[in-house]
């Protein structure tokens, strides 16, 4: 009989990581090597599954940065270490690191949106010489809704961070407003830099606006798409766009395909 | 060259098939219409000729028993999960070429496309048969010379219901002994060549997607729909599910996840973690279903999703004719190219 896909396997949690209040990071036991930006079908037995970008992954683990919105986060927040989850993945494509290498590279997130593109951080971090400029704009409601606070300070050594909160309050000495303001200032040389843009949908609109405005390629813009895809293998429907299934042919894609996908 | 019976002989065909195969064709469900006192013609088993409802079109296709309203994928036990025994019987479906044709749609998404083949669908796929029921006429809202699916090759045997007699045509080795016997008669199954509806599909490369996205086309049927999601129940393509789960004994880790039928008019089928959606105008919706069925569809597989059986219009609480909706698009279409 055929391979069964819709089988989740077991994983133990190393350990649970606060980021915020409501945004937590589970690293859990796993011996698959996705690609940054693919993601996993996540599941609590008898609550129900759900699609999660990973946010970063290491030799025999997967971490995955998560939001308590919903039935299943709601469930999965009461999990400990040695608990354990059920998942099957990775699936998408996944950002293709060769094609940033050897020009400047931009990434604006914003949010939540930050946790599909940190592993591609971590990569260029580590392999700083594959890259020209690194740069990050990186963008969140207010400063208790940061995310990954211990990593943003230690990229600063390898990438110039702007951090920066929709509102500050009195005790916010960073920058302040939206991440197309800090586009729109940001010095750079639009031939040679590649920019990946993460976020919520209109904060991706108006950021991939500044950067086309700015002078940077359409092609050398990329995006990733959030989806509730109930299968990951493009059966469901629930992800698809057009004749675009973003669990197949996503959820990463180059701007000028991005912009076809109208929903 | 085909075989003729009667009534009661066919009937002691059906009996013997039913040893090995589960017969479903079209039934009535009685007390099952929309309103109080009507029954509705679905698809279930049957055991003899005269069960079968050959002069209405029935509101519901053949899908659910290749692809369930319901299905348990698996039962989490403990540690372990395990995997349901299905039916082990084969089936014979008796069907009308447009739904033969609509279960090919079926193959496209459940068994290639994304290169992974579904295992639940493959499952019972494999145990079906089709007994074409010959359809001549169609019915009031049939288009499917419009839409290419009148007509297949695709079935073991075709048959042709008369008054008194059942003409068959057995292909291949199957069912060759089952039809040994009756009378040899001159007979090959007609098909449909001519609806009282007739569709014209928009070329697919005239569609220039962005002007008829935000087209006022869209917004009658956002005052018009009001999202009940029969048109995804009734038709024979819509292929989308949701995953659920059910729970047993959270401490003992017994519970069991599903998928049921979910469908793209229906509140919720876009809904995001955190509460963002979209589509949520039930026009832009009709647009999407609209595209996926004779747009985006095709242009993935080559042909096109829907299939003109009309059960959309049939079915629709607001009369809302997909015809109609085609037809009107077409229109917009060609002005959009003259226009340029």
């Amino acid at each position: 009989m055929t391979n069964n896909p819709y089988i989740p396997f077991p994983s133990k949690i190393i350990s649970v990581v606060p980021q915020t209040a409501i945004d937590w990071t589970f690293r859990l036991e796993s011996g698959i090597t996705p690609v940054p930006g693919q993601f996993m079908e996540l599941s609590i037995p008898g609550i129900g599954e759900a699609p999660v970008s990973i946010s970063d992954f290491g030799p025999g683990w997967m971490d995955m940065t998560i939001r308590k919105v919903g039935r299943l986060t709601n469930a999965m927040f009461e999990l400990k270490p040695g608990d354990i989850l059920y998942m099957r993945g990775p699936y998408g494509n996944g950002f293709s690191i060769e094609h940033f290498q050897g020009q400047n590279l931009l990434i604006v997130a914003g949010g939540t949106g930050l946790a599909p593109v940190k592993s591609v951080i971590s990569h260029f971090c580590r392999h700083r010489g594959q890259i020209l400029d690194f740069d990050l704009i990186l963008g969140f409601k207010t400063p208790s809704d940061i995310l990954f606070h211990g990593e943003i300070e230690a990229w600063r050594e390898f990438a110039g961070v702007i951090l920066t909160v929709d509102r500050g309050g009195n005790d916010w000495h960073g920058c302040t407003g939206v991440v197309t303001r800090y586009i729109d200032d940001f010095k750079f040389h639009p031939g040679l830099t590649g920019a990946i843009v993460v976020g919520p949908p209109l904060m991706m609109k108006f950021s991939v606006l500044s950067l086309l405005q700015r002078g940077i390629p359409e092609d050398r813009i990329v995006v990733s798409f959030e989806r509730k895809m109930s299968c990951g293998i493009g059966k469901c429907g629930h992800c698809k766009i057009d004749n675009t299934y973003i669990c197949l042919e996503g959820p990463v894609f180059a701007y000028p395909q991005a912009k076809q996908l109208l929903d | 060259m085909g075989k003729e019976y009667t009534i009661a002989e066919f009937n002691r065909i059906l009996d013997g098939l039913a040893h090995k195969y589960r017969l479903i064709g079209p039934v009535r469900r009685e007390g099952q219409g929309a309103f109080s006192d009507t029954d509705a013609v679905g698809y279930g088993e049957f055991a003899s000729a005269e069960q079968l409802i050959l002069h209405e079109k029935s509101c519901f296709s053949p899908k659910e028993f290749i692809f369930p309203i319901r299905e348990t994928l698996f039962r989490f036990n403990g540690a372990r999960t395990e995997v349901p025994e299905d039916d082990n019987r084969d089936m014979i479906l008796f069907l009308r070429p447009c739904d033969i044709n609509g279960i090919k749609r079926l193959d496209a998404i459940f068994i290639n496309n994304g290169g992974e083949t579904d295992f639940y669908y493959q499952r019972l796929r494999k145990k079906v048969r089709f007994f074409m029921i010959e359809c001549r006429e169609g019915f009031d809202s049939c288009f499917c010379v419009s839409m290419n699916s009148s007509r297949t090759e695709d079935y073991s045997c075709a048959l042709r219901f008369s008054d008194d007699t059942v003409s068959a045509e057995v292909c291949g080795r199957e069912f060759a002994d089952a039809f040994s016997g009756g009378a040899e008669v001159p007979f090959t199954p007609e098909f449909v060549q001519e609806n009282r509806v007739r569709v014209n599909v928009p070329p697919p490369e005239k569609i220039n997607y962005p002007a008829l996205f935000e087209h006022p086309l869209w917004k009658e049927y956002t005052s018009r729909c009001i999202a009940c999601g029969r048109c995804n129940t009734s038709c024979v393509t819509c292929s989308c599910f949701t995953m659920q789960d059910v729970q047993y004994d959270r401490n003992r880790m017994l519970a069991e996840r599903r998928r049921v039928w979910a469908g793209c008019h229906i509140n919720g089928f876009t809904d995001m973690a955190g509460g963002h959606s979209f589509r949520s105008k039930n026009g832009d919706r009709m647009r999407f279903k609209t595209m996926h069925k004779i747009n985006d569809f095709y242009r993935r597989f080559g042909f096109h999703m829907c299939v003109g059986c009309g059960r959309c219009d049939d079915v629709c609480p607001e009369y809302i004719s997909f015809a109609g909706c085609i037809n009107k698009l077409d229109q917009i279409v060609r002005e959009m190219s003259n226009d340029k």
